[in-house]
């Protein structure tokens, strides 16, 4: 294969992947509203075009066509960049997920799992300068909470990540989802896979823990002052970065592409598919907790946890070489 | 790989005197987090993935956040950055702007000669700063744990000591 084919496969990959994403994550806001109302015996939305399905198409032009205003109070560049920071953060970390050996943009990038992390943990700046440059105590407070909630739980879903990669022997995600063909890494390390799917929950500030943006305590927290596209963006930001866990959740604990009889792809999309809907099951299920019972929850309970977990692994691991 | 290896640099010493000279703290520090993510760019191009992920998760995902966070909980306004404009005249700049003429003589001399051609020449993986941080430097990584129990500790402390007061 030579050079310049090579560029048009990496790029056509990124344009379908970003569509794809696009398309994926605007139905996900009506799949989620569908799945509520079965699980809480309504029909949710169900009138606009088979099944419902093109409410999106109708949220969309309403968003479109409502009134774009930035507060004069507000620091108009920050308050701008702040929900383009969101978006871009949880998009460029799904350039490092290898959906199948075939499909990936840099899955094979050695420092992969890294990388995932470092972007998420830009995606703080995006909740946090929302806050400030709103320059409301409403969102102020909103970004704080997002603020310490975030980089707390960053922590626990990057040492949960340890055991995988002590076990792959590896940062590298199409390595982690090779060494996973015999055995799911969701079987050896099912605390690692409990922390980073709660640390996700935390990260993408889903219900339950979307104490950053509380609606009965804080209006809308971080995003009070945003309207229009600006506030899409938040809100699409969100749901890819559900898609974002799920997919990441698969790659390193549910055996990425690997599956009997169906195609590598329709595995991938199956298992992420699953673990959205999760995410939607969690929301309809749990009740918010409190902001700082939250926040013990993680330092007092999630941390200790991950690193016996890695205690363990590392020993179960020298026990294993050594007999 | 020679172009974004300049580009970055460029960025990074840009983003870094904007940092100096910009009036309010959040901009500053968002130009200190751009000049920060220039740096792991380089660190990348040079041959040092690990070194640049990690400088992109600690320093601007977690150091600089803490920075922002409190800015916000201190909530400085206008009066602030009218405090600081009022402090950055211009005979304040005299001694760094020779200091800073300075090294950007030496660059350029530096760059005229072609001397910076020490591109990395392997890639210095996970791996191998894994084996060195816990074989080599293994006194240095222990004496910096200590200092982290110790500052843990404190911080610890002086929060206790503050719920006491209320």
């Amino acid at each position: 294969m030579n050079h310049s084919n090579e560029i048009a496969i990496g790029f056509s990959n990124i344009v379908f992947g970003l569509a794809f994403l696009m398309v994926a994550a605007s139905l996900l806001t009506w799949v989620e509203r569908r799945l509520l109302g079965f699980w809480q015996d309504r029909y949710g939305p169900n009138r606009a075009g088979p099944f419902g399905v093109l409410q999106v198409v109708a949220d969309g032009i309403k968003l479109l066509f409502k009134q774009d205003w930035i507060p004069p109070f507000a620091d108009r560049t920050v308050f701008v960049i702040a929900p383009a920071i969101s978006m871009i953060t949880v998009m460029l970390a799904f350039a490092v997920i290898p959906v199948t050996p075939a499909i990936g943009i840099i899955g094979n990038l050695n420092v992969g799992l890294l990388y995932f992390l470092a972007m998420s943990s830009l995606g703080v700046y995006a909740v946090v300068l929302a806050g400030w440059s709103s320059n409301n105590k409403y969102a102020l407070l909103g970004g704080m909470r997002a603020a310490a909630q975030m980089v707390s739980y960053e922590v626990f879903m990057g040492l949960s990540l340890v055991g995988v990669v002590m076990l792959a022997g590896s940062y590298n995600l199409t390595a982690i989802v090779h060494s996973q063909q015999h055995l799911w890494y969701v079987v050896p390390q099912f605390i690692g896979f409990a922390v980073f799917f709660l640390g996700g929950l935390a990260e993408t500030h889903r219900l339950p823990f979307d104490l950053p943006e509380g609606e009965n305590e804080l209006g809308a927290g971080f995003h009070t002052e945003y309207s229009g596209m600006k506030f899409g963006m938040f809100f699409i930001g969100e749901y890819i970065g559900i898609i974002l866990i799920s997919a990441f959740t698969t790659v390193l604990f549910l055996g990425g592409w690997y599956g009997p009889i169906l195609p590598p792809f329709l595995w991938f999309a199956l298992k992420t598919g699953v673990l959205v809907a999760f995410f939607v099951l969690l929301r309809a299920a749990l009740p918010r907790p409190r902001y700082d019972q939250f926040m013990a929850f993680g330092w007092k309970l999630m941390l200790p946890l991950t690193l016996i977990n890695i205690i363990a692994t590392g020993a179960v691991m020298l026990f294993w070489s050594t007999s | 790989m020679n172009s974004t290896f300049d580009i970055s640099a460029i960025v990074a010493v840009l983003a870094t005197v904007m940092t100096i000279t910009r009036a309010s703290a959040v901009h500053a520090l968002l130009y200190l987090t751009v000049s920060l993510l220039a740096v792991a760019l380089v660190f990348f191009v040079l041959g040092a993935p690990f070194a640049a992920a990690l400088e992109v998760i600690i320093y601007a995902g977690a150091i600089m956040i803490l920075f922002v966070f409190v800015i916000m909980m201190l909530n400085i306004g206008d009066v602030a950055a009218d405090l600081e404009r009022a402090w950055l005249t211009p005979s304040m700049w005299i001694g760094p702007s020779f200091l800073a003429v300075l090294l950007a003589v030496e660059l350029c001399v530096v760059v005229a000669a072609g001397g910076y051609g020490h591109r990395a020449g392997s890639v210095v993986d996970a791996r191998a700063v894994g084996v060195a941080l816990v074989g080599t430097y293994m006194l240095a990584v222990e004496l910096a744990s200590f200092l982290l129990l110790a500052g843990l500790v404190a911080a610890f402390h002086l929060g206790r000591s503050m719920t006491r007061a209320d």
